[in-house]
């Protein structure tokens, strides 16, 4: 059981990378990357509502989609969970806990429209996870979309005083960084477990 | 009313039609300009075919949902549209997966998970919020088909190129012959950032220089326009999560930004 979870954890963090190696939830990855602390309240808001999400996805799929044989409404039912699961845990959060939501508060929005999120989900019932697996693969998942837009934010700050010819100015010296970022996880392949 | 004036009354609207769909290919292309739905961009342009089959696929999508969220602009409330815009999009999002499910299942299997998550793609939230809740229907299926077209072209020209150069090859057939180095690099993520990268620098490069000859002011609109995320429904969001080192805004901002 240790090791199964322990296989889950390096395969979801480096192995599968979720934005280096499965290109999902690239937007906020660029888009809230500038600085390291905004990065990093967005890699927890996005871990908590992975974990979240996948959880309740799961129970969406097994009981109500495959129960009464709407397996073809999975898409149209998943995002729409995901969009109320986000609502909740905003209306959640401001009531019960000031700090955490005046921390995690503003990048809740943004995640209905991340894909990682809904592609998560999807992936989990594709790989025919059991509930267990589905919850932790979901934030193993968010800690390794953390890592990578952590990391990426630390990159961009240097990148922002170095000398660029003006057309790669941006998003284009930043994809160009997210490439070699990319290639030093491609090396995690490797690993056997 | 002179006869000029009639005959331009009379143009207009084919004109204006015609202009939106190459406003969406060229001045607004959702790819290199607004840099908008980077995920299937970067993941399934491993391939020139899987570029055409995810384009098309996301065209259907633009085109049917602009229509239908145009007719019912003035039907939905305020309040929920952007439920009821997901809704729809995810409708047809469903029929595209059952129908290559059914016919093509090999493009199905290589684009995998991508093809829900046309979804969340942010171009087709983005014409609905931005183009099709303000247009009549002629015009905003218009834009769809634009938007699609500038969208399917972006993702052939990178599958092509890394496709050329990963594998030598372009829609699987060969142009370097048998004897070509394959360079996987290019086939793998970490060549599909740097291709991208390398793209948009490209496009921004002949963008100034084409607005080098125009007046300045229309070069500054053009590289606000450049500054991506500009159309992206949670752009204002994004913002201010930037700006305000992780504090929430008020409670009223937040209460209108949910609709979001």
């Amino acid at each position: 059981m240790i090791q199964a979870i322990f296989n889950s954890f390096i395969a979801a963090v480096f192995i599968e990378n979720v934005i280096l190696v499965r290109f999902l939830g690239i937007c906020p990855f660029l888009g809230v990357s500038k600085k390291t602390k905004t990065a990093i309240g967005m890699g927890l808001a996005v871990t908590f509502v992975m974990a979240i999400s996948s959880a309740i996805t799961w129970l969406v799929q097994t009981y109500l989609l495959e129960a009464l044989g709407l397996v073809y409404l999975q898409t149209v039912a998943f995002i729409l969970v995901i969009a109320a699961i986000v609502q909740l845990v905003e209306m959640f959060l401001r009531k019960v806990s000031r700090p955490l939501y005046s921390a995690l508060g503003v990048y809740l929005p943004l995640i209905t429209t991340n894909c990682a999120v809904l592609g998560l989900s999807i992936l989990n019932i594709q790989k025919d996870l059991n509930f267990l697996m589905s919850v932790l693969n979901g934030t193993f998942a968010g800690v390794g979309f953390m890592l990578a837009i952590v990391l990426f934010s630390g990159i961009r700050e240097r990148l922002e005083y170095a000398d660029t010819p003006a057309a790669l100015k941006g998003f284009p010296s930043s994809l160009i960084a997210a490439s070699l970022l990319s290639l030093a996880f491609f090396g995690f392949q490797g690993l056997q477990i | 009313m002179t006869v000029q004036e009639a005959d331009l009354v009379k143009k207009k609207p084919k004109r204006s039609g015609m202009k939106v769909i190459l406003n969406g290919i060229f001045r607004e292309n959702p790819i290199f300009v607004l840099v908008l739905g980077t995920c299937p961009t970067l993941a399934v342009t491993v391939s020139a075919y899987n570029g055409l089959g995810m384009g098309l696929a996301t065209t259907f999508v633009l085109v049917c949902s602009n229509l239908v969220i145009s007719l019912l602009r003035k039907i939905v409330p305020e309040k929920v549209r952007i439920p009821i815009y997901v809704t729809v999009i995810a409708a047809f999002v469903s029929i595209v997966q059952m129908i290559m499910t059914a016919w093509l299942p090999e493009l199905n299997e290589a684009l995998g998970v991508y093809i829900p998550l046309i979804v969340v793609n942010c171009i087709i939230l983005a014409r609905a919020e931005a183009f099709a809740s303000k247009n009549n229907a002629w015009h905003s299926t218009m834009d769809g088909l634009g938007m699609g077209i500038g969208f399917t072209l972006a993702l052939v020209i990178m599958g092509s190129i890394r496709e050329l150069i990963g594998l030598g090859t372009v829609f699987g057939m060969s142009v370097f012959g048998a004897a070509y180095p394959q360079a996987i690099f290019f086939v793998l993520p970490a060549g599909g950032f740097l291709t991208f990268g390398f793209l948009i620098g490209a496009f921004n490069a002949i963008m100034t220089m084409n607005t080098r000859r125009t007046n300045r002011r229309e070069r500054e609109r053009r590289s606000a326009a450049t500054a991506a995320c500009s159309a992206c429904p949670a752009k204002l969001i994004c913002e201010s999560a930037q700006n305000g080192d992780g504090i929430a805004p008020e409670k009223e901002a937040i209460g209108e930004e949910r609709s979001e």
